[in-house]
């Protein structure tokens, strides 16, 4: 495995524990389909949460946060309906939510989350 | 975290409007929106400012940016408005303390230096009218504000020493960075232009006593003449002759060439009054100001307090020229485009040159002349009437003759008739001033036939021409405020009937033929 696929699948784990410590239950996780991948699906309340988890190493090139754009929000729109349509959860709300992890190797790595970014 | 606020000016003509900046932080993903009728420019800020803010060690927040310019409704133009966002967004992030009510005015570098903008002068000047005296500006640009009465003007080179300054975290701040602009002249303090002296003009004294007429009662004045007589030469000094810029005077005509210029920034008021001569292939909105969204002063408004010269006046279009009587009217112009109205002052004294006929050579006895009757008629028609009417000395101007040529060096320098014509002006204040007037060229024929009315006597010669139909009542009212500034120039408290016929002589008709 790649050093950069390494250091997303630490960071979908992390991003995962996190959300968990946030009260929210995990259901799925790196769920494909033909248009793409959701890396974690979680449940709050009666809320379903499509959550997209971007890592970096440093602040270099930028903010994880600035990688996600309108073309993938677009993605996350379509492929959370499409999940909904596998398992028959038409009448489920949904949102979705971006985790930020930056883990420099060195120290705690540093996570943010923002809800219900558009 | 919340909401930051800032102010700054925007400018629609010379008429400058506070603006409130807001900004504020949103929890979602990393955005930048200027909200406010922003224009192209205006909406560039944000890549400057956000690579202005990382290079100078205060990194914008990650998250969604709003900045609202308010007035909403006030379209705004241009890169002036990039440190007062910049500061509104610091604010909001709680990187630096709170503002207060400080203007910011300039451009950011991506290094993070503070640039100069254009229209720094009425921008300070609006802001103090509008109460708002603190006032932070680029450092290019910190002597041309200081100009402003009542403002306290602070200049810096860098966003990272101003966020110091509002209380920002050293710890990352790139202080040190200080950048050297290439193309910053030298205080050119002990500068003085190099203006055309009156004595490089060799004979020609009917001509040179039109010029000293013209600039002591502010005339207007049209030169006839074939080429190589003079008539550039004659209107290139007029400026010259004219006295100093008063204090507000001086103000709007830095204020209208701070606008219009598109590099440097002033560095001292414009004292002396300005000379525009604009090519004949000039269009309408080159010469009364245009442009696309909001206009820019054209050379009548760059003219203001001084002289607008219109060399080969009758290869103009017409419509050019008659764009000009507004101005000559009122000494405004009010220019419409899509984004909005702007009014330019231009009072502005006008000077016309023309060929006696198209190929120049009708003047004296004419004898090489190879136009038809027709054709002179023709090229002189395009300066309408209307125009016409507003030009007080109407002057034909002759070929140097030898004899005068050759005795280069004892024509009197521009120096010596000023000191007159300053003399003149005082003595025309003195009288005029209880009337709100300065010039004789301002005073209207009402006041001409009725205060300021002469012994029947003195204008039997005018009485007499129009009666016979040869003078209109227009032109009568004109041969009298010549007649004024004579006397003025002779130190007369009134005309007599040597003044009237001299001035009868500066408006003979140069367009009889």
């Amino acid at each position: 495995m790649r050093a950069k696929d390494l250091l997303g699948r630490n960071g979908e784990a992390l991003a995962a524990d996190f959300l968990e410590n946030q009260g929210m239950r995990i259901v799925d996780r790196n769920w494909r389909c033909p248009d793409g991948e959701i890396d974690i699906v979680a449940i709050e309340g009666d809320i379903l949460v499509v959550a997209e988890v971007k890592t970096r190493k440093s602040l270099d090139y930028g903010h994880p946060f600035e990688a996600v754009g309108a073309a993938k929000l677009a993605r996350l729109h379509r492929l959370s309906l499409s999940w909904c349509r596998e398992h028959d959860l038409a009448a489920l709300r949904t949102r979705i939510d971006v985790v930020s992890v930056i883990d420099s190797g060195v120290g705690e790595p540093q996570l943010e989350h923002l809800r219900g970014v558009g | 975290m919340g909401v930051g606020r800032s102010y700054c000016v925007a400018l629609v003509g010379l008429n400058g409007y506070i603006v409130e900046v807001e900004a504020d932080i949103g929890q979602t993903l990393p955005n930048f929106v200027i909200l406010g009728l922003p224009d192209a420019a205006l909406n560039e800020a944000k890549e400057r400012i956000r690579s202005a803010a990382q290079n100078s060690g205060i990194p914008l927040s990650r998250r969604k940016i709003t900045a609202n310019l308010i007035p909403a409704s006030l379209p705004k133009r241009g890169s002036g408005f990039d440190l007062a966002i910049t500061m509104a967004v610091l604010r909001a992030a709680d990187d630096i303390r709170e503002i207060g009510g400080t203007v910011f005015i300039a451009e950011l570098g991506l290094d993070g230096r503070l640039r100069p903008v254009r229209g720094i002068l009425p921008a300070v000047m609006a802001a103090v009218q509008a109460g708002y005296p603190d006032v932070v500006v680029a450092d290019a640009n910190a002597k041309e504000a200081s100009l402003v009465p009542g403002a306290k003007v602070r200049g810096y080179k860098t966003l990272a020493r101003l966020a110091y300054d509002f209380g920002a975290d050293p710890k990352d701040l790139a202080l040190d960075y200080s950048p050297v602009d290439a193309d910053v002249p030298a205080d050119d303090a002990g500068h003085v232009p190099l203006m055309p002296d009156l004595c490089d003009v060799s004979g020609q004294g009917e001509a040179r006593r039109a010029l000293e007429v013209a600039a002591a009662g502010g005339h207007h004045m049209l030169l006839t003449g074939p080429p190589g007589a003079g008539k550039t030469m004659l209107a290139e000094r007029l400026p010259g002759l004219l006295p100093d810029l008063a204090d507000t005077a001086a103000m709007e005509v830095t204020a209208i060439h701070s606008l219009a210029a598109v590099q440097s920034a002033a560095v001292r008021l414009i004292r002396r009054p300005p000379f525009e001569s604009p090519h004949h292939s000039a269009t309408a909105a080159a010469i009364i100001g245009g442009g696309s969204g909001l206009p820019r002063p054209g050379a009548a408004s760059r003219a203001h307090r001084g002289v607008l010269f219109l060399d080969e006046a009758p290869e103009y279009e017409r419509r050019v020229l008659d764009a000009l009587r507004q101005p000559l009217e009122s000494g405004e112009l009010v220019i419409h485009r899509s984004a909005g109205t702007a009014a330019y002052p231009a009072r502005f004294q006008l000077v016309l040159a023309a060929n006696p006929c198209p190929c120049g050579k009708a003047s004296g006895k004419g004898m090489d002349c190879t136009c038809t009757a027709m054709m002179r008629r023709r090229y002189f028609g395009r300066i309408s009437g209307p125009l016409l009417d507003r030009v007080d000395i109407q002057l034909q101007v002759e070929r140097v003759s030898l004899a005068d040529f050759g005795h280069a060096g004892q024509e009197e320098d521009t120096g010596t008739v000023a000191a007159r014509v300053l003399a003149a002006r005082e003595r025309q204040l003195e009288r005029l001033m209880e009337m709100g007037l300065e010039t004789n060229s301002q005073v209207p024929g009402r006041t001409l036939r009725g205060e300021l009315r002469l012994a029947p006597g003195t204008t039997r010669i005018l009485d007499t021409a129009l009666e016979r139909g040869t003078l209109t009542a227009r032109g009568y009212d004109r041969v009298l405020r010549l007649a004024w500034t004579l006397a003025d120039l002779g130190h007369r408290d009134a005309p007599d009937i040597d003044h009237i016929g001299q001035a009868l002589g500066l408006r003979q008709a140069a367009t009889a033929t």
